[in-house]
């Protein structure tokens, strides 16, 4: 929930994630000022789908829309620098789905995932804990954890981060988590 | 420029337009579309600019922009406190000491200046111009989130051609007051209290001290007065005359515009009494 401008903290309640659809979710990192101009592009064209044809596209079909889209804009004059975790729920075959989006439109289901140098810190901690059958606590006691370690590591202080969950009941907002514990 | 654009008025061919207009180059005259400059035909990651230019023997020359700048805005009960220092730097060297660093884009909306001050100057005229269109199309006054949202989207077109800004606007709309960051990088975000600029760590430093939701119109001029006032004490960047603006409901009022040297030695007086 941290915006940083080169060594200062420019707004500490940001937030880096747009909806897309009624159950889906786009988190977005990279080259400031592509992040919103991409992700917003992204959301009026689904939105503008739901309008043309009566019905929402599904998680896995947004994904190819978005993953053409950066493919075709990477070899042109201006490509966007965006990595990306887009997070839906699929009605239809009732499933939850994550993607993993590079810059380089390389797309990849993945059942977690961390951008950035918190991922350098928080992926280590995910790949020891994480169970695909974990409940919604089991899931936010995780992410304190990667949070806790973020705190415990890495140089810049990133103290917030924003939580939502989709599922069948469509897109919660979670209490923030909060980095707990001292520097190491 | 406005007035022009907006009646359609053609202007008379000269023998060069006519000749352009046959070869049937694009239009890419910034007086009839502000918007459509000319940009350079090589890849954007190859354009320099704003690193360096490069004379006629090939050489390098390193360019120096006039970044030094301390300016803040702030949103209280009140409305926003808007608050700049004057001198405009290149390099060591003091261009001027007394640049009107707020930019009054029409009496509900300001705009600040930080970076390139042509930059600046002419985007937010640019702007201007379009919240007057705004304004006689929908026979509204457009909202400060629309209004920096434009300003963002036009900068963003530029992005990576060496555009250098960093500004703020505020105003007061149907939802009341509001404040926006917008920067060359093509960011964009609301907030309750902005800096920036060279200045911006020492202005930043007292404004988060003093700053609280419930200032009176008093204490929250004041406040920005003061930020400003360190900021010009501490960077050798900022200094001359500190503009401080107040935007209310029924617009913005121009508070006051006083020598940091005069503040310098109110303050120390003021101190001095104490002890």
């Amino acid at each position: 929930m941290s915006h940083l401008q080169s060594i200062m903290v420019q707004k500490s309640d940001d937030d880096k994630m747009h909806q897309l659809s009624s159950n889906l979710i786009m988190a977005v990192s990279g080259e400031a000022g592509d992040t919103t101009q991409f992700a917003e592009y992204i959301a009026k064209n689904i939105q503008l789908y739901k309008m043309r044809n009566g019905y929402e596209l599904t998680p896995s079909a947004a994904v190819h829309f978005t993953r053409h889209t950066l493919a075709t804009h990477l070899r042109s004059r201006e490509p966007y620098f965006v990595n990306l975790l887009m997070g839906g729920f699929d009605p239809d075959s009732n499933t939850s789905e994550l993607y993993y989006m590079d810059y380089l439109a390389a797309s990849v289901p993945v059942k977690y995932y961390a951008f950035g140098y918190g991922g350098m810190f928080t992926l280590a901690v995910m790949d020891k804990d994480y169970r695909p059958n974990m409940n919604v606590d089991e899931a936010y006691e995780l992410l304190k954890k990667c949070a806790n370690e973020i705190k415990r590591r890495f140089i810049i202080n990133l103290p917030k981060f924003r939580v939502r969950v989709i599922s069948k009941d469509g897109i919660k907002e979670l209490p923030y988590v909060v980095a707990e514990g001292e520097a190491a | 420029m406005a007035l022009e654009a907006l009646h359609g008025i053609t202007r008379y061919h000269s023998k060069n337009e006519m000749l352009r207009d046959e070869m049937m180059i694009p239009d890419m005259e910034n007086l009839s579309n502000q918007c459509q400059l000319a940009i350079p035909s090589i890849p954007k990651g190859e354009v320099n600019v704003g690193e360096y230019l490069v004379d006629e023997t090939g050489r390098k020359i390193k360019l120096n922009y006039a970044h030094g700048t301390t300016t803040l805005g702030f949103k209280f009960d009140g409305g926003v406190i808007m608050a700049v220092d004057s001198r405009a730097t290149s390099g060591q060297y003091i261009g001027s000491g007394n640049v009107k660093k707020i930019i009054e884009i029409n009496p509900y909306l300001l705009g600040t200046m930080a970076g390139g001050a042509a930059d600046c100057t002419y985007w937010e005229r640019v702007l201007a111009k379009q919240c007057r269109i705004y304004e006689l199309r929908n026979r509204e006054r457009i909202s400060v989130a629309a209004a920096s949202k434009l300003l963002a989207n036009m900068v963003y077109q530029y992005k990576g051609y060496g555009l250098s800004m960093g500004v703020m606007i505020a105003g007061w709309d149907k939802k009341g007051p509001g404040l926006y960051y917008v920067d060359n990088d093509g960011n964009r975000m609301p907030g309750n209290a902005f800096s920036v600029g060279s200045g911006s760590i020492y202005a930043y430093g007292v404004l988060d001290s003093g700053y609280s939701k419930d200032l009176s119109d008093a204490e929250a001029q004041e406040l920005g007065r003061r930020a400003i006032y360190h900021a010009t004490h501490r960077d050798a960047y900022s200094g001359g005359i500190v503009r401080v603006y107040h935007i209310k409901e029924d617009g913005w009022i121009k508070i006051s515009e006083e020598d940091c040297k005069d503040l310098h030695y109110k303050y120390a007086d003021e101190k001095s009494a104490f002890s």
